[in-house]
């Protein structure tokens, strides 16, 4: 079977862009991916492409050219961009097609995300007495994983001040000033012990992608990171999950341990072969979390390692490179194939100003409702 | 007068204690709380929960909700933050709920907590719902 390369890449910067609406960003991007490989939107076989609150995706044809070719609208919640990635390595992986574009949009209102209890299959009376808020359950998560291994509030601070620190030296991210630990830690409380800076923003941006096999790279005197890995998984009994009136009593692994396990088993690579990783950080703790859930430390040792400064660039593993969600918010279509395009730009050395040098295996998650999560594999 | 609860089916006194009413699904027997309604709710029985149980985790709720779909009478300026959280019914199920008290500093994970049925003020008027308290 082939291989599948991203042979190219391209982004427009995440935030606000009041003059531009989220489908504007998807096709500046997928210009942007074709601009990098010097190719023509008539050479892509196939697309696939996702946008949660800005649209249908394959809106973007009509601007890039009816070419007549096979494009699919990928809706699959908070994973959407991880999704359409994978749909996109499956199509090549195959055999069915040599080269292909994903790309990935959003524009979502400003605050906090407002959902209904109808949608999700809950009662009315979870909203009526105010249980329905996504920012309930990350507290609730966090204060459980601080109670277990014994991580502080500090820790959750210093994630936030790296995702700032990063956001300063990333032309694509939204927040490009760094905030200090002190004014993370006494801005307003959200759901405790998370305050306002240490949580990520709905925003808007666009990302896209470009795949081929490994003949039609070379056919074409392409280069590109090689795709090793990749898997989203879904939720499983004892899981613990954004609106959940109850839990299971035995408790069970998250989504993305699972998606984790597979990936790496895919790669044949382990987590102590890593040299740079984006892992989804909707809020400082879920970044934590995640270190553990994809196997990079054990259970409480991130107290240590973000005292010691080993996420941060130069450490021992640079996670969140671009400032992640923090500093870049959270567009939902185009999220995960942010954190992939960060990788492409670290593999191939382009990520000047936050390189991490030499890196050769690049790691991305991405994680979300209704309890999903994506994780991609890259070698140089 | 008896206030008309939150919803119908979500909880019962039985010998003047309150008990939420989970489901046992009839296939596996895994329990969930509430118990489902309507098309699905032929896949599950009833289960009378447990009435006391342990704090499993908690937060504070800081800010008052959107609504909808938030339904409290309250406005940006009378909102009082509430503490809430999971409570862990021992064998059972691990229910959402309310956590009723002032003192949040006090709250600690494992700390027993025991049902208690109470007003919860709407817009249109007060109706009855539940919450766990600590136990004193």
């Amino acid at each position: 079977m082939t291989n599948v390369h991203i042979v190219g890449a391209g982004i427009h910067a995440f935030g606000r862009h009041d003059d531009k609406s989220g489908l504007d960003q998807g096709v500046f991007a997928a210009r942007a991916a074709l601009a990098d490989v010097g190719l023509k939107w008539g050479d892509m076989q196939f697309g696939f492409g996702g946008s949660s609150a800005a649209g249908n995706a394959d809106a973007v044809l009509p601007r890039l050219g009816l070419t007549g070719i096979q494009f699919v609208n990928v809706a699959n919640g908070c994973a959407t961009g991880g999704s359409a990635l994978l749909a996109g390595y499956w199509a090549i992986k195959s055999g069915e097609f040599d080269m292909g574009m994903v790309v990935g949009f959003d524009k979502h209102p400003r605050g906090a995300f407002n959902p209904e209890p109808a949608d999700w299959g809950l009662p009315s009376w979870y909203g009526d007495i105010g249980l329905m808020l996504t920012t309930q359950f990350f507290g609730n998560k966090i204060n459980r994983y601080m109670g277990l291994h014994g991580i502080s509030a500090t820790t959750f601070g210093r994630v936030a001040e790296k995702a700032f620190e990063n956001g300063v030296r990333t032309p694509h991210a939204w927040r490009r000033e760094a905030i200090g630990l002190n004014a993370i830690m006494n801005s307003r409380m959200i759901s405790d012990p998370l305050t306002q800076y240490m949580f990520c923003s709905p925003a808007e941006g666009g990302a896209a992608l470009i795949l081929a096999s490994d003949r039609k790279m070379r056919e074409l005197g392409l280069t590109g990171p090689k795709v090793r890995g990749a898997a989203v998984r879904t939720r499983v009994n004892g899981s613990f999950e954004v609106f959940s009136p109850s839990l299971d009593v035995e408790r069970g692994p998250s989504p993305t341990q699972l998606a984790s396990k597979a990936a790496y088993d895919m790669a044949g690579v382990g987590p102590s072969d890593i040299d740079v990783a984006q892992l989804q950080d909707t809020e400082s703790g879920a970044e934590i979390m995640h270190m553990a859930e994809n196997g990079f430390c054990a259970d409480g040792e991130q107290e240590q390692l973000l005292e010691a400064g080993a996420t941060r660039l130069g450490g021992k593993l640079p996670v969140n490179t671009d400032g992640g969600c923090l500093a870049c918010g959270e567009p939902i279509g185009a999220s995960g194939l942010r954190q992939v395009y960060e990788n492409v730009q670290q593999l191939r050395g382009r990520a000047e100003g936050r390189q991490v040098e030499g890196a050769r295996l690049g790691y991305s998650q991405v994680y979300g409702a209704p309890g999903l999560s994506g994780v991609v594999i890259l070698e140089s | 007068m008896a206030l008309m609860p939150i919803a119908d089916g979500l909880f019962e006194v039985a010998d003047g204690v309150a008990h939420l009413i989970g489901g046992r699904r009839k296939s596996d027997g895994r329990m969930v709380f509430p118990l489902p309604t309507g098309s699905e709710g032929g896949h599950y029985e009833a289960v009378r929960l447990s009435s006391e149980g342990r704090l499993w985790s908690f937060t504070i709720q800081r800010f008052r909700p959107k609504s909808p779909p938030y339904a409290g009478a309250d406005d940006d300026s009378s909102f009082r933050p509430y503490a809430l959280g999971y409570v862990e019914l021992p064998g059972e199920v691990i229910v959402e709920s309310r956590i009723e008290t002032d003192d949040f500093a006090a709250l600690k994970i494992g700390a027993p907590m025991r049902l208690k049925l109470l007003p919860f003020r709407k817009a249109e008027g007060d109706v009855l719902a539940y919450a766990f308290e600590p136990v004193k």
